[in-house]
């Protein structure tokens, strides 16, 4: 056989073995985190360890529910500061602005981007936490250091802010000028076009970035970790400390491994992350496929 | 030849009986990011009849379209000069309100672009945005566009269903419908059949024949035939200026001038 052709299929063999080889990483990491979560799973059941609201590892104690409370609440948060800004930012950027400011604001978005996770957190402690327990506590009546759930919202809000912006941003650039056009020449406003027409055509776009802001949201450690207080309890309001559960790795990971099953209750956080990041991305596509279809 | 003298040609051509002219264009001139577009276009375009503008591509005829129901003004860096006059009245004047302007002209656009959401609320779209509430009302107003563009009997049944399921040509005439509901004077159609496959081109060309007697139709194409079949006067733009505008078969057939002659003949395109 010519030896160009060869080489044609070698590499497309060893490109294919590559993409492979990158998979099977994905079901290593399972596989391991499994394993290593076994002591624990052995030793208390499953429902048990998830719905558990007392962490105390001295006493043989593993509940996870503050964590994996801890981590919704801060997601939670998060999405409701970042969503409604994100998605007006990205319309004035493309319906309103001028090019020269599109030009301008969208590198500096990928400046944000790039910013190391634990600047937000030192801007956290250093600005949100003071701000929320001097000035916006008192106002509702809260008592409050300031290392909140809701310290840790806003900070994660700014961290997914850029991100988001960006795909909004490239989502609505896709949408057709005559579809536009065919709203406006039947006399409605630019306001009525893009609340009846823009953001309903673009409805599935603008999820997939919301599913994108959440996907980093929900494994985000460094600066999470910083400012919400890292109290293994439930929260019950905005101005309670929360732990989510990657702060809870970070922070016992390499320590206290003396105790009974703590590594593998540290594994089994591990594994729960992994598998609600997993699942949450496979619900996201399923419900997309189904927005796509439909438009 | 001159630009003046051109105009005057354009002008000295005999229109047969025009009994008011409904669109009034005054020396219009448009210029995109420094390029001229337009130059000193001069037009009265009468009611009640089919005019088709037709050149060859980048003449100016689809910016000449647009200025029609200002849509031109969403062109990045477009500057304009000159008057439009509809009725008597400016759209250009300083006062004049875009949304108002836009309502009384229908647009059809190259494709079919329906609006995400259900056949309906397409053509519901239009009188919603104008204070139209009455669940009734809306209905009739549906139902009475959807037969006037010969789709009522295909999508009586699904009128919930989204608008992208339905045909292209089907879509074509949804757009239409969807115009109309706004109750326009004036359509304008922009090269509107471009996507079509012949049968729904016929199906659209015959239903603005058929609605001319109540809306007075501006069309741009490049497909001298369709001008030839649907139009009662053509406009020949050449390099943003009006070489010629007459009735249909004094253009085509005897054009006054040579560039218009090569453009008919297939010289130029």
């Amino acid at each position: 056989m010519n030896w160009r052709l060869i080489k044609d299929k070698l590499i497309r063999q060893s490109f294919a073995t590559l993409l492979v080889l990158s998979l099977v990483v994905i079901v290593i990491i399972l596989v391991g985190l499994s394993i290593k979560s076994m002591p624990l799973l052995r030793a208390e059941r499953l429902g048990v360890i998830l719905t558990e609201s007392v962490w105390s590892p001295m006493n043989g104690s593993f509940g996870f529910l503050p964590f994996i409370m801890g981590t919704v609440w801060v997601t939670f948060i998060s999405l409701i500061i970042a969503v409604p800004l994100c998605v007006l930012a990205s319309v004035y950027l493309v319906e309103y602005a001028g090019e020269a400011l599109r030009k301008m604001v969208l590198p500096l978005m990928n400046v944000l981007a790039a910013i190391p996770p634990v600047l937000y957190g030192v801007w956290g402690v250093l600005f949100v936490v003071p701000f929320l327990s001097q000035y916006i506590a008192p106002i509702v009546g809260a008592e409050t250091t300031g290392y909140t759930v809701f310290a840790g919202g806003i900070v994660l809000a700014v961290m997914i802010f850029p991100i988001m912006v960006s795909i909004m941003v490239e989502v609505l650039q896709t949408i057709p000028y005559e579809l536009k056009a065919a709203s406006l020449s039947l006399g409605a406003t630019k306001w009525e076009t893009i609340v009846k027409v823009i953001l309903i055509k673009a409805k599935p776009g603008l999820i997939a970035a919301v599913v994108l802001g959440i996907s980093r949201a929900f494994g985000e450690t460094i600066a999470v970790l910083m400012v919400c207080g890292n109290i293994p309890q439930i929260p019950k309001s905005f101005f309670d400390a929360g732990y989510p559960l990657p702060a809870l790795i970070a922070n016992n990971f390499g320590e206290m491994m003396s105790i009974p099953l703590y590594d593998s209750a540290l594994m089994f956080a591990a594994l729960l992350l992994f598998v609600l990041i997993f699942g949450f991305n496979l619900i996201s596509r399923l419900i997309l496929n189904r927005l796509e279809r439909k438009s | 030849m001159h630009t003046s003298s051109r105009i005057q040609a354009a002008e000295t051509q005999d229109l047969g009986n025009i009994s008011v002219p409904h669109i009034q264009i005054k020396n219009l001139n448009v210029t995109i990011e420094g390029k001229r577009i337009l130059k000193d276009i001069n037009l009265s375009i009468p009611n009640n009849s089919i005019t088709s503008i037709i050149g060859p591509s980048g003449c100016g005829k689809t910016t000449l379209l647009k200025t029609l129901n200002r849509l031109v003004d969403d062109t990045k860096g477009v500057e304009i000069t000159g008057s439009v006059l509809v009725n008597g009245e400016d759209l250009y004047a300083k006062d004049a309100e875009v949304t108002h302007i836009r309502k009384k002209m229908g647009l059809l656009s190259q494709k079919p672009f329906p609006l995400p959401m259900s056949i309906f609320d397409n053509v519901a779209y239009g009188p919603r945005i104008h204070g139209e509430k009455n669940k009734q009302v809306l209905a009739q107003i549906v139902e009475t566009q959807l037969r006037n563009v010969g789709l009522w009997d295909e999508v009586k049944d699904r009128l919930d269903a989204s608008a992208t399921r339905l045909s292209i040509g089907q879509q074509q005439r949804l757009c239409l419908a969807r115009g109309l509901a706004v109750k326009p004077e004036i359509i304008l159609g922009d090269e509107s059949t471009s996507a079509l496959d012949p049968v729904s081109t016929q199906t659209i060309e015959n239903l603005l024949i058929e609605l001319k007697q109540d809306y007075t139709i501006v069309l741009v194409t490049h497909i001298l035939r369709q001008a030839r079949r649907v139009s009662d006067y053509i406009i020949f733009v050449y390099n943003g200026e009006i070489i010629e505008f007459g009735k249909t078969d004094d253009v085509l057939l005897h054009p006054k001038h040579e560039i218009t002659q090569q453009y008919v003949k297939g010289f130029i395109s």
